[in-house]
């Protein structure tokens, strides 16, 4: 038994502590943002942010991210109550087939909680280890970019009431 | 888009899956199922010439639309619910619809050609408009008026003096179960409030919450996992294999092998993924070297014997040319390479089979099945749930016949068959290889006099070839093989495809050389030959205006009388602000036009490059485009297809060619078939959709596939000063072109 962390919620399954994190996510727990893409680090469909980070857990084996902070599209919202970056992609309508967009998603999350002002050149070299076959790139730069500003606002509400407290 | 669609997402985001006969089931305790996994067949056989095989009403008035075309993400679901919703004077958040099942809608073949909308849509609103006027007059029985006095509003017919009958009390007896009528009186396109509005897509939610968007995402009770382990090569047979130690390994429930067929089936998916290496480990090959290289392919291409077709001849004796430009373009094999390897779950229960794939049309798939698993096609259920993009032809079909094997080489359980990465690069069938030769002459004046024009193609079609087109019956015991293919008639059907030019010119010749072979294995990929087609007629165009010393646009616009592509053109260039002022060396503006097969949709394309002298990589500013596809159901729709195609063709025409060596195909992952990433993406991509309301559907999948190579030629050819010809324009060859 394997104890995970999971969107914030510990989670024990029972596999082999080499399986890749993605089929843990896929097969034991059910989960469907994170994708089987190449599963070797080359496309990104698998990413998945740990401890902050944006990684790749088509290559990455249970057993070294035991105790970690895993985060998946699931643990961004839901479609009645959809995240800052959900709301943004839907939005902006980023997405075609949309089998990249929640490994694309990851890897933008992790830029923007680093830094919700990153530029559009930002982004761009951010994403780079993400492929995306539909062409979708610049609908998905602009639902980033439109989630970095609400992230923005959404932060300055906060301190705005944290001062008047 | 400033605001937000006026869609209610979440309420959609339910919807979205279902249908008013999808109906859940769960087995206890064996596992998860998707809401939507398995809609129950109703009593109602489909039937493409019966009204209530395309559109449903409920006794609730709730309308469900049955269409057999399929998603891929291009929008296709939101915009059948736009066209009925339209019909029916519907809040579209209300209506329901249900794609491609064999058990559950009509046939539409391959839901491909950019047709879904221009021929399934026509269906689809024909439907609606009928199921209108049957309840139109239902209701004025009832009420006791004259059809004509009511209005329609959400489903409630209302009569002048207030009384109203809504859909659900007027549908029943099947009212609905007559003849379908395609010339049913549709709406005047002037009273349009849905079609040609913004409506969010209904299948995006699901997509970027972890909701099941996929058939990847679907758990069926009891699911096995299954991997096939593919020949090193095409022409390879299976030697040998040891499967004994294979069998012991955990999970694993069973080993097929069928001939140089080999697949392993397991409890967990992680372990058919070890089994399947360690048998790939085992598995002893023979392998013939029978393929030929570049460039010696081009050649090959050139002098082996094809199929002629004359697809222009206006052929006079030309006026007396006093310049002539003679170029080859060459094209190499490009792949649809799919961001999701193809994916399939094939279920064998009481001698019933049913197979979910996300290849382009069931029914053409159930008769492929049948054949291949030697099983009448009414005991076959085929399923489309969506997969990652396809772009034509790609491994999905395969991945079905795969499903359909190994579920019948192991009945009870839902079989499921996931492609790898490599299997995916290296089996798909690819875009062909093709080769353009032309010849084109002015006269002083700098006129065009005389325009020949030759294309070389394999084919760009192996579908529907039943049973022999999927991989999986080429390696059995008893093989079947795909036969050669034969020259199309003149019809922009394939390899032919755009090689007419869009100009009205007084002497041209233009010849389509088909090639039966196909060394490496080919099929339809996005716009078939008008990809090539269109990169070398606007290529050629811009050589020709430059030797002429006239602007490429104004050049063009000399022999272009249609009204609609002066439209295009003129758009595009006011919107990029088009001039003839010199940009400094290493920077260039390229221009493009074609009218998709010369009968669809219109799109004109400039773009703007600038190349790193040092490197000779392509940073593009910005590509402004403008389409006009008739009437537009979804302008956004149209606009997100026609980014995505600039966006993809961009990537071909930069970065793409299939590598193989005399044996193998040698790009088997994203390193060895390297394509466009977000650090190279355009920096702005600008699309204006012109919108003909009334005008018929053309279709926006692939109408920006040719253009946006040629508007990248054109423009390299300025900024490096030599003129690229042969695809893909990488950077090493645009710097070898700047430092010649």
């Amino acid at each position: 038994m394997i104890e995970l962390t999971i969107n914030g919620k510990a989670q024990r399954v029972d596999a082999d502590p080499e399986t890749p994190l993605l089929y843990v996510l896929r097969n034991d727990l059910q989960m469907n943002g994170a994708k089987f893409g190449c599963g070797l680090g080359q496309c990104g469909a698998c990413t998945v942010m740990i401890d902050g980070e944006a990684h790749f857990s088509c290559i990455t084996p249970i057993e070294l991210v035991k105790g970690r902070a895993i985060k998946t599209v699931e643990g961004l919202g839901t479609v009645e109550n959809p995240g800052p970056l959900q709301r943004a992609f839907i939005e902006e309508q980023a997405a075609q087939c949309g089998y990249c967009i929640a490994g694309v998603m990851m890897r933008a999350q992790a830029l923007l909680e680093k830094n919700p002002g990153a530029s559009e050149a930002d982004i761009r070299a951010g994403l780079s280890p993400n492929l995306c076959r539909c062409g979708t790139h610049a609908r998905i730069v602009r639902a980033v970019r439109r989630a970095g500003a609400a992230m923005q606002r959404a932060d300055a509400g906060r301190q705005t009431k944290g001062a008047a407290q | 888009m400033n605001a937000p669609f006026s869609l209610d997402i979440s309420r959609r985001g339910l919807l979205a899956g279902g249908g008013a006969l999808v109906v859940s089931f769960s087995l206890g305790g064996i596992g998860k199922l998707a809401a939507q996994a398995i809609p129950q067949p109703g009593a109602v056989v489909p039937d493409n010439n019966m009204l209530d095989s395309w559109i449903r009403v409920d006794a609730q008035g709730v309308v469900t639309v049955f269409t057999g075309r399929v998603e891929f993400g291009q929008g296709m679901k939101t915009a059948m619910i736009q066209i009925a919703s339209e019909e029916l004077n519907l809040d579209p958040n209300t209506v329901k619809i249900v794609s491609c099942d064999t058990a559950l809608t009509p046939n539409e073949g391959y839901t491909s050609g950019s047709r879904a909308i221009a021929d399934g849509g026509v269906s689809v609103r024909a439907a609606a408009a009928q199921t209108r006027e049957i309840l139109a007059s239902a209701a004025g029985s009832k009420l006791g008026v004259d059809a004509a006095q009511l209005k329609l509003d959400k489903g409630m017919f209302v009569a002048p003096d207030g009384k109203s009958a809504s859909f659900g009390e007027l549908v029943a007896n099947e009212a609905l179960h007559v003849k379908l009528d395609k010339q049913s009186k549709i709406k005047d396109p002037k009273t349009y409030s849905v079609v040609g509005k913004e409506f969010a897509r209904i299948d995006i939610p699901a997509k970027v919450t972890g909701g099941v968007a996929f058939l990847q995402d679907l758990r069926l009770p009891g699911m096995v996992h299954a991997r096939v382990v593919r020949p090193p090569s095409y022409q390879a047979k299976l030697r040998s294999v040891d499967t004994a130690q294979v069998e012991k390994l955990p999970g694993v429930l069973k080993v097929v092998r069928d001939g140089s067929y080999l697949a392993v089936i397991a409890e967990k998916e992680f372990q058919a993924v070890t089994a399947m290496q360690a048998l790939a480990k085992a598995a002893q090959w023979d392998e013939k070297p029978t393929l030929t290289d570049y460039p010696a392919l081009y050649e090959f291409l050139q002098t082996t014997k094809s199929e002629d077709v004359v697809i222009v001849d206006t052929k006079t004796t030309p006026a007396p040319g006093t310049r002539t430009v003679e170029v080859t373009y060459r094209r190499p094999y490009q792949m649809h390479g799919s961001i999701g390897p193809s994916c399939s779950i094939g279920w064998m229960q009481d001698g019933k089979l049913t197979v979910w794939a996300h290849n382009q049309g069931a029914y053409p798939m159930r008769q492929a099945i049948s054949e291949l698993v030697k099983l009448p096609e009414d005991q076959i259920r085929c399923i489309h749930m969506e997969g990652p993009g396809c772009y034509g032809h790609n491994g999905a079909d395969d991945a079905g016949g795969d499903a359909a094997v190994l579920a019948t080489a192991f009945p009870g359980r839902p079989v499921r068959v996931q492609w790898m990465r490599a299997d995916e690069h290296g089996w798909e069938p690819y875009g062909p290889a093709m080769v353009t030769k032309a010849r084109v002459s002015l006269d002083d004046s700098g006129t065009i006099v005389d325009w020949n024009y030759d294309v070389w193609s394999m084919t760009h079609s192996t579908r529907p070839g039943g049973a022999k087109s999927m991989s999986a019956s080429w390696y059995r015991e008893q093989p079947l093989t795909l036969p050669p293919s034969r020259a199309p008639a003149p019809n922009e059907s394939d390899g032919n495809r755009n090689a007419k030019p869009p100009y009205k010119l007084a002497c041209a010749k233009v010849m389509h050389h088909h090639i039966k072979d196909m060394p490496l294995r080919v099929s339809a990929l996005r716009s078939l030959g008008a990809y090539m087609n269109v990169f070398s007629n606007e290529s050629l165009m811009d050589e020709v205006a430059l030797a002429a010393g006239v602007d490429p646009v104004e050049f063009r616009l000399r022999y272009i009388d249609d009204p609609r592509a002066r439209d295009v053109i003129k758009m595009t260039t006011e919107r990029f602000g088009w001039t003839k002022d010199k940009l400094p060396k290493g920077r260039g503006r390229g221009f493009a036009y074609a009218r998709y097969r010369n009968s669809s949709s219109y799109v004109a394309i400039a773009t703007e490059v600038e190349i790193d002298p040092a490197t000779g990589a392509v940073r593009i500013p910005r590509i402004v485009a403008s389409i006009d596809s008739g009437t537009a159901v979804s302008p956004d729709g149209i606009r997100n297809q026609t980014e995505g195609g600039i966006i993809q063709s961009a990537s071909w025409t930069l970065f793409e060619e299939v590598g193989f060596d005399n044996t193998r195909v040698t790009s088997r992952d994203w390193m060895s078939y390297p394509i466009m990433r977000f650090s190279a993406m355009p920096e702005s991509v600008e699309v204006h959709v012109i919108d003909r309301p009334g005008q018929p559907f053309l279709g926006a999948g692939e109408a920006a596939q040719g253009p946006t190579a040629a508007a990248l030629a054109n423009a390299i050819a300025q900024a490096a000063g030599a003129r690229l010809r042969d695809l893909p324009l990488t950077r090493d060859r645009v710097k070898a072109a700047m430092r010649a």
